[in-house]
């Protein structure tokens, strides 16, 4: 039976992780590729770079450490950040990315998903979307989450997943931060409306989290999470252990 | 030396990467001469059955990997170059493969409906991320494998018809062809550069193997 997949994402400024990165009895790490290396040992499945940097400077050391990393991480790597044209697709890919996620650039430009999907494949294409409640409805919100776009976001990620995208990451801002569980009901909602693997993100705190996650909604294939495993609140061996405990599909 | 054929499909740098990792020197190579010296080749692919046969042929390609194939030569295919081994591919109507194994690619979702698997259509297609193998036969490309060990998915089309040279399958609704191999035609319908150790591991015994 296919897993459910269990996906760090690392912030990535100037080439280097921000923030670093805690791992007990290891200190203070900011390296991206000895943190992909060791979620890969930990049992992560898939791996998100997420590219912070403005600068041309800053993009030239990402590509370099997503090359060092895809030399030596030998599990699926997700980019974004950045993303705005098929360039930007190719910059990456070239880079030894295996999908590159859309946010801000698919808004600016609905058609880059289609043309990207066209050619590299709607596995390669993943839209990223940050989703906000506003008044009872769920709105794209773009620029990390600062400006509401006023696109109703079912509708927009059924329209990217008509374009060709292979996969949305769905990130709720509401539940993003305050670490009592996913964003269930959202959830649930675009589930019904993207008929590929959906990844959810924003709200997890502990264990129980990504148990409840999986077990209330079938549809969602991934959790994606942050700050929790970098800084050891939640283990990735020992959250695999828990979710295989519970019955839930898990590459251990 | 493993050579790794470059028709112009799929990003090749993992798996290149892989095989340094190994301490296999790999070539990423169109030249038809390097293919037929290399010590063992990989047929690589992504993207659509008819694109990727079609230019196979065009470059001639399709004849090299043959020859290297009738040589002796240990041949690997990997994902879409796994199904191109075959006999035929009904992607998007019905497409000649490679005709280096018995079978017939056909969509997921049709095996699915055949087997009575999922009715309401709840599996999602492409099959996306990791599953485990059920070994069908012995075969030295798993042989550092333990049945049960996950590897990494994407595709929505499947090996039917191949029973004489599975090696292992996977659950998605129905048993779906994961490893084929007949003497030194192998395949792999994951992707074992994306497969972690495991993924490794199945490598390393591809780069282990010599010609018969």
């Amino acid at each position: 039976m296919i897993t459910k997949r269990i996906i760090p994402c690392l912030d990535v400024k100037n080439g280097r992780v921000v923030k670093g990165v805690n791992f007990q009895g290891l200190g203070d790490v900011d390296s991206p590729v000895r943190l992909a290396k060791m979620y890969s040992e930990r049992g992560a499945d898939e791996l998100v770079f997420y590219d912070i940097t403005a600068s041309a400077e800053g993009r030239a050391l990402f590509t370099d450490i997503l090359t060092e990393t895809a030399r030596q991480v030998f599990i699926p790597l997700t980019v974004g950040g950045g993303i705005n044209t098929v360039a930007d697709f190719d910059r990456v890919l070239k880079c030894g990315a295996d999908k590159v996620s859309v946010n801000s650039g698919a808004i600016r430009d609905p058609s880059l998903i289609g043309q990207a999907a066209k050619k590299y494949g709607d596995q390669c294409v993943v839209l990223s979307v940050d989703v906000k409640r506003v008044d009872g409805v769920f709105r794209v919100f773009a620029k990390g989450g600062r400006e509401n776009t006023g696109l109703e976001a079912l509708e927009w990620i059924r329209r990217g997943v008509g374009d060709g995208a292979g996969e949305v990451v769905v990130n709720s801002i509401d539940t993003d931060g305050v670490k009592q569980g996913f964003d269930l009901e959202m959830l649930e909602k675009v589930c019904e409306v993207a008929k590929v693997p959906v990844i959810a993100s924003g709200g997890a705190g502990k264990i129980e989290d990504f148990l409840t996650l999986f077990q209330s909604i079938p549809g969602v294939d991934a959790g994606l999470a942050a700050s929790i495993f970098h800084f050891g609140e939640v283990s990735i061996s020992d959250l695999k252990q828990a979710m295989k405990a519970a019955g839930i599909p898990a590459r251990v | 030396m493993t050579a790794i054929v470059d028709y112009g499909v799929g990003n090749l740098f993992s798996l290149r990467s892989s095989l340094e990792a190994l301490g296999d020197a790999p070539k990423i190579t169109a030249d038809p001469a390097e293919i037929l010296q290399a010590d063992r080749v990989i047929l690589p692919g992504v993207g659509a059955f008819a694109d990727a046969a079609e230019k196979l042929r065009t470059t001639g390609l399709d004849l090299v990997v043959k020859e290297a194939a009738a040589a002796g030569r240990p041949l690997l295919g990997i994902c879409l170059g796994m199904q191109l081994l075959f006999e035929k591919s009904m992607e998007y109507g019905e497409h000649p493969g490679l005709g280096l194994l018995a079978g017939t690619v056909r969509p997921i979702r049709e095996i699915l409906t055949e087997a009575g698997a999922d009715p309401e259509g709840q599996l999602k297609i492409p099959q996306m991320g990791w599953n485990a193998l059920r070994f069908r036969r012995e075969s030295p490309l798993i042989k550092y494998l333990r049945e049960g060990e996950y590897v990494y998915f994407v595709h929505s089309f499947a090996a039917t018809g191949c029973e004489d040279s599975l090696i292992a399958d996977t659950e998605y609704g129905a048993y779906l062809t994961a490893c084929v191999g007949k003497g030194n035609v192998m395949g792999c319908q994951f992707h074992p550069e994306k497969s972690g150790q495991t993924g490794l591991r199945i490598l390393q015994a591809f780069c282990e193997m010599e010609r018969e």
